[in-house]
């Protein structure tokens, strides 16, 4: 996984609550078998319509998504977390995010920053009036900032340590290998199996 | 002090913890198929890794899967290609498979229950949200991401932030005519779509007790809707009768040691959830949804809300994309909203004890003009139950489809879609914008009132089908 120290760039003001990850990148999408070319699924059915926001020029090569609460419900697809990457997405900011969706997006490197709604608005207000904005998620200062927006955001120390240092879960498990064969030579016999080996 | 049945379960299942860290739970069965595999396999090929744990592993196909001319060549080449990945995958890391075709093949959720893998106080995982379905058996039992996956593939472990726990007490009992589905959709619009969110829900009282297996699945599967980690319900003699002689189920001795540890899987009486909701049973009434979320839901007997009745500026904003999706008008009684197509099925509803119930209303009675009926049993075992039970006569008589086993029209990722603008009532668990297909309009129901609002071509309950004539002897 990439590291993710801190991200300056422009941000897209997404107003709708309760965005699913089926919006994020529809269900035929899935069909796929590689990480990668999620990017023209990305709000696919939306991007339709001229006037939605990603369409407007003035939004081209943003890499901060400021999105309404309650973002990425649904499907526990990690696809969403990769059409957004794909797109170019570095970041996203909500005052609350699905959990699946959350904890995919952590381990891809995608910072997902809950921030009160509040602060959202104010954000969202920014880059409306001014798309040019430019808005700095610093995961070293647990801070985003955007001109005359500064506001603290918590992120629990051991997933911001992943991220910062761009680590390997599986990796970090595997160092645990004494721990796991001790687990399972405790298991009780009435556990299920699904093949005898 | 006490602790919940959810921290029992998780305490369990502790490999490592440590301070400042994620606990690192040992995951007891991890359920896999074909649309969040193929990348995870990937990952552990490039890493030179193997599949730890085979033996508690177990895959099927049924996302993809068509449900009608299935020994022929499936038609959709990225469909092919995604179920010939699975296939080729479970090949070459030794992982027990159940394609198209196979007796044991069908929507995850519908497989593992039914085999017996799903057991109380097991850890259960599978990349596919509705994982909470397995709560009902008093499992604790989470839908991971394609990352997860792979973590589990190599390591049969998951390191997991805490949880909160919140006890959702079903109190009285649920008047005639009113199922699972209407009182999961009636608690998810009372909570909220993040309501749950960070929680394990427990669902108890004397309404959950008196509830089948089957109603219990369906109530737990819905928990992801209001965003909870994992719905659980403690084990009890229905649960113990449901596993007793399936497959996979301890035999013996093991079933004795395990029905004892199973016992112990209940909430302690000292006890404190971080949150409580109550619910009065008898209040409940069928209920639908009307929106393009699972929380916009009302009773069928209410009628299309006002936007301008939400206080909050996001909800009612949500209502007024909703209603203009879903092209309906405020103040519309729910009851006169029309449909072109049904559905019945998905692992919310597609079990043996729903296709009984939707066809006990169907007996002797016909699918109104202008209206598709599918019918799609969650399994194979579920399809060949029905069939011996003569139910699929019963719905092709009375002018339904009887499809093969798969996840059909809940989600649109195999050839059972909505047409944009069509509109239907289906048995499943999400009313998003474009689920069913690409402009669909969905309404979340009951099979109940699915089957009611077939014969009647506008969303009904079975007590509006009073006054429909039914042949002689029926």
């Amino acid at each position: 996984m990439e590291a993710f120290t801190t991200h300056t760039g422009r941000a897209v003001p997404l107003r709708r609550s309760n965005v699913d990850t089926d919006q994020i990148i529809p269900a035929h999408w899935l069909k796929k078998v590689t990480r990668d070319g999620f990017e023209d699924g990305l709000f696919e059915a939306w991007r339709k319509d001229p006037e939605f926001v990603l369409n407007k020029p003035q939004y081209k090569g943003a890499t901060v998504l400021v999105a309404g609460p309650d973002f990425g419900t649904g499907s526990s697809r990690e696809h969403a977390v990769w059409a957004l990457q794909n797109y170019g997405f570095k970041a996203v900011i909500s005052s609350r995010f699905a959990d699946i969706f959350r904890g995919n997006s952590l381990k891809n490197g995608l910072l997902t920053v809950v921030l009160p709604q509040e602060t959202v608005d104010r954000l969202q207000k920014l880059v409306e009036a001014d798309p040019a904005a430019e808005v700095t998620v610093d995961l070293v200062d647990r801070q985003v900032r955007a001109e005359g927006i500064s506001a603290d955001f918590e992120l629990d120390e051991n997933a911001r340590w992943r991220l910062l240092e761009g680590l390997d879960d599986i990796s970090l498990t595997l160092r645990e290998e004494p721990s796991i064969v001790a687990y399972e030579a405790n298991r009780p016999s009435f556990k299920p199996r699904t093949i005898e080996v | 002090m006490g602790r919940t049945l959810a921290e029992k379960v998780w305490d369990d299942h502790v490999v490592r913890r440590a301070e400042g860290e994620p606990d690192l739970l040992f995951i007891d069965l991890h359920l896999l198929h074909e649309v969040t595999s193929p990348q995870a396999f990937d990952g552990l090929r490039k890493a030179g890794r193997q599949v730890r744990r085979t033996d508690l592993t177990i895959a099927t196909e049924d996302h993809n899967t068509p449900t009608l001319d299935i020994d022929k060549p499936i038609a959709d080449p990225v469909s092919r290609t995604q179920l010939e990945t699975l296939r080729k995958n479970c090949a070459e890391f030794g992982v027990r498979l159940h394609p198209l075709g196979d007796v044991e093949q069908g929507v995850v959720h519908v497989v593992g229950p039914q085999l017996g893998l799903t057991q109380p106080g097991t850890t259960v995982v599978c990349g596919d949200s509705h994982t909470s379905t397995h709560g009902a058996f008093g499992a604790l039992a989470f839908g991971i991401g394609t990352s997860q996956v792979e973590h589990v593939l190599a390591t049969q472990t998951l390191p997991l932030a805490p949880f909160r726990t919140m006890a959702i007490t079903v109190d009285g009992e649920l008047p005639e005519g009113v199922t699972a589905k209407d009182l999961i959709l009636a608690i998810i619009a009372k909570i909220g779509t993040g309501g749950g969110q960070g929680y394990v829900i427990e669902y108890r009282g004397p309404a959950i007790e008196k509830l089948s297996m089957e109603a219990r699945m369906t109530i737990c599967n819905m928990s992801i809707e209001a965003g909870a980690r994992a719905g659980m319900i403690a084990p009890d003699q229905t649960t113990f009768d449901y596993l007793q002689g399936r497959d996979h189920a301890p035999k013996g001795a093991d079933w004795d040691a395990a029905v004892e540890y199973w016992k112990t899987l209940r909430t302690d009486d000292d006890a404190v959830f971080d949150a409580e909701v109550h619910i009065d049973a008898a209040s409940l009434a069928p209920f639908v949804t009307w929106g393009t979320n699972p929380g916009q839901g009302a009773p069928l007997s209410a009628s299309v809300p006002d936007p301008a009745s939400y206080e909050d500026a996001s909800e009612r904003h949500a209502a007024e994309k909703a209603l203009e999706y879903m092209g309906l008008t405020a103040g519309q009684p729910l009851r006169e909203i029309t449909v072109d197509t049904v559905f019945v099925g998905s692992c919310t509803n597609g079990r043996i004890e729903d296709l009984r119930s939707a066809a006990s209303i169907l007996q002797g009675r016909k699918v109104a003009d202008g209206v598709r009926m599918l019918i799609v049993p969650g399994s194979v075992r579920v399809s060949l139950e029905a069939v011996a039970e003569g139910l699929d006569k019963v719905f092709t008589e009375a002018g339904a489809e009887w499809r093969h086993a798969g996840c059909s029209m809940c989600l649109g990722m195999n050839p059972d879609q909505l047409a944009p603008g069509e509109r239907s009532a289906s048995t499943s668990n999400r009313n998003f914008e474009g689920r069913q297909g690409k402009g669909g309009r969905t309404h979340l129901v009951s099979p109940q009132v699915a089957a009611a609002t077939a014969v009647l071509g506008h969303l009904a309950s079975p007590a509006d089908l009073s006054d429909v004539a039914t042949p002689a002897g029926v």
